[in-house]
């Protein structure tokens, strides 16, 4: 990796005259230069290959679930590390064989649990290629709303539990705070809070409330000053920069070649986001910029996801500006039931709501692979159907899963310690690794 | 942040044509992937048909050559796949061929091809790994051979990864395996009561570490006769 300065700010130097705080570089050169915080150099005395086994997990909180990791350490340095999944395997894939396509959907809430409006929404959208619909234009905006709320939330509980498990715990605050607010709109809009089910194949659950909008404008304005506050805490802070630089380091050919997406394939320099390579959801027309980092180090990947926090909320603003009026569900007698007043005193209807409960909507025989751009990068839904009214194969692509098979990778060569501060950076959930 | 070597790119691919949102895609037929054809005339024999379902070009491929084509067309500047989506299976219905698909992109093109190998459920399934293509293939291919039981011939380390090692009902994927589980819940219970608590290892994790040493010696003498141990 190619040695690069990154000034650091010690908060205790106190202020200049100005009222600005002095920053203090850690380490200069005989030049008064600034000089990178290198990465841990190997300073480990050998001991005569007196390797140790350690085990991290299953239940250990900076692991982020129920992941396990079998370390063999040289010293502090870990020489290979075998990683176990599965503990929460719960065959969703096989469940939803069994499910009508509506009835899929709450099985997509429990995958992703950190973006699970998300899923609801990539889950649709394959569904609807596989049923040959379009959805109206009100809806599309709306599900663009969905889809960078929930990119929010996912990148604000990565950011305050990363930073809680290098010591930081001021932005696991304002984090879950602002985390807080957003569930307070998915509530108003859906139902529920983690949960939401917001999605119905041809359109949403609801439409918004009254006053959501402005719910969801207030939040607009006001979420980018955390943003702020979070990048002037972390982003020149010594103990970050030192906990993260030079970390867990992939290149842009190798994260390729090991499948790496989302923030992990763009710290690394490769500039692949589904929204703009293929995009959906009329993302073409969204004015937005896609942060690439260069080293490929925890580090990167902590400014990229910051940077996407900052590019959602300008997405957010474009999509509140355009939301026009009309239906949000299409017109499609085939996939929409008719509304509850009408199913319960018009005979027609009645017999409608009882055959699309009943028997499901059927696709015609075929299968589509849609991906959409998850917070945790290409997340698709491959579906095919027989022409019944269930799947015979509902695949999720799941890209933690992905991911994490790259790091016993990137952990190899570091400390212990960095171990967790390496796991951390994938932002991995194990609802989606395990399924 | 100008000053953190963040940079704001635009596309992974400037040079290609912007791509847009598709809409009113059509079941049947449309635009192919120009690489099904280059494909089709690069190894004649191994590609048998090619069709395009929802504006996606499916190309039905010989199982056994699988790698080679992917390797080709990973290699080859003209079609640079240099990203693979995702390797899956689908049993359908009523019997008939299980197929393998293989989800592969063209970052740099933005082309995404599906590649798809039948394999005759009566006989051994096995389709060539690819992991010397691509790195990522490695948890995907375990996860296809946990499921279905489709053995990756080259794949370096294939073992069960959602299920525990000594699973024993199957492959709960085939559509021969009930929803329920093959064993009954009480043999389910047996099992896991039955399942000695000491075997936190795998054999190969025992053995890379001099840990192995530290253990009891019974316990190194059992293990030592191949006794299966970990989750």
């Amino acid at each position: 990796m190619a040695t690069r300065t990154v000034e650091v700010a010690l908060a205790t130097t106190g202020l200049d005259g100005a009222g600005n705080p002095v920053r203090t570089p850690l380490v200069t050169d005989a030049g008064g230069k600034v000089v990178p915080v290198t990465p841990h150099d190997a300073a480990e005395p050998d001991f005569g290959g007196e390797h140790m086994l350690i085990n991290i997990g299953p239940q250990h909180p900076a692991t982020h679930g129920v992941l396990r990791l079998v370390l063999e350490l040289d010293g502090e340095t870990v020489v290979r590390c075998v990683p176990h999944v599965g503990y929460l395997h719960c065959g969703f894939e096989k469940i939803g064989e069994y499910r009508q396509y509506n009835q899929i959907i709450p099985w997509t809430d429990r995958e992703d649990y950190l973006n699970s409006i998300g899923n609801n929404v990539a889950f649709v959208l394959s569904a609807e290629r596989l049923f040959g619909v379009e959805i109206t234009p009100r809806c599309t905006v709306l599900r663009v709303i969905a889809m960078e709320l929930s990119r929010i939330i996912s990148h604000l509980v990565w950011v305050g539990t990363t930073s809680i498990d290098m010591g930081a715990f001021t932005p696991f605050l304002w984090s879950f705070q602002e985390r807080e607010n957003v569930y307070r709109l998915l509530e108003a809009w859906t139902g529920a809070r983690l949960t939401t089910s917001g999605t119905r194949v041809g359109g949403m659950i609801a439409d918004i409330p009254a006053g959501w909008l402005d719910d969801l404008k207030n939040f607009v304005r006001t979420f980018p000053r955390t943003i702020d506050e979070v990048d002037a805490m972390l982003t020149k802070h010594a103990i970050w920069v030192g906990r993260t630089i030079g970390l867990g380091a992939m290149s842009a050919d190798e994260a390729l070649n090991y499948g790496l997406s989302g923030p992990m394939l763009r710290a690394s320099g490769v500039a692949y986001d589904v929204r703009k390579d293929f995009p959906y959801l009329d993302y073409e027309t969204y004015d937005f910029e896609v942060p690439v980092g260069s080293a490929g180090d925890v580090y990167d990947r902590y400014l990229v996801r910051v940077e996407e926090l900052r590019q959602s909320v300008r997405i957010l603003e474009q999509a509140i500006a355009r939301l026009p009026d009309g239906p949000v569900n299409i017109d499609d007698p085939r996939l929409i039931l008719p509304p509850k007043s009408k199913a319960t005193s018009q005979m027609e209807s009645m017999i409608h709501h009882f055959k699309l409960v009943m028997e499901g909507p059927r696709p015609p025989i075929g299968e589509a692979y849609v991906a959409v751009e998850s917070p945790k990068g290409e997340k698709g839904y491959y579906m095919v159907s027989d022409g019944t009214s269930k799947p015979v194969r509902w695949r999720i692509r799941p890209p933690s899963f992905v991911n994490l098979s790259a790091i016993p990778r990137m952990v190899e060569g570091h400390l212990l310690s960095d171990v967790i501060a390496i796991n951390a950076s994938i932002d991995i959930v194990m609802g989606e690794i395990d399924r | 942040m100008s000053d953190t070597g963040i940079r704001m790119a635009g596309h992974a691919a400037p040079d290609a044509p912007a791509p847009v949102t598709p809409h009113q895609v059509a079941h049947r037929g449309g635009e192919t992937n120009p690489s099904a054809a280059a494909l089709a005339a690069r190894f004649p024999g191994a590609v048998t048909r090619t069709e395009v379902t929802w504006g996606e070009t499916t190309v039905h491929i010989v199982a056994a050559q699988a790698r080679h084509l992917i390797q080709w067309l990973h290699d080859d500047p003209s079609q640079q796949y240099e990203y693979l989506v995702d390797v899956t299976a689908v049993e359908y219905r009523g019997g008939g061929p299980l197929e393998v698909v293989w989800h592969l992109r063209s970052i740099a093109y933005r082309r995404f091809l599906r590649l798809k190998a039948a394999l005759d459920t009566t006989k051994d399934l096995v389709v060539p790994s690819v992991w010397p293509v691509y790195k990522g293939a490695d948890w995907l291919e375990r996860e296809c051979y946990d499921m279905f039981g489709i053995h990756f011939e080259g794949h370096p380390d294939l073992r069960r990864i959602l299920m525990w090692e000594q699973y024993k009902e199957g492959y709960p994927l085939r559509k021969d395996f009930p929803l329920r589980g093959r064993f009954s819940r009480s043999e389910q219970l047996t099992q896991a009561l039955s399942a000695n608590p000491e075997a936190h290892y795998s054999m190969g994790e025992l053995r890379i570490a001099d840990a192995f040493d530290d253990l009891p010696k019974e316990m190194k003498v059992r293990l030592g006769h191949g006794e299966v141990t970990g989750e």
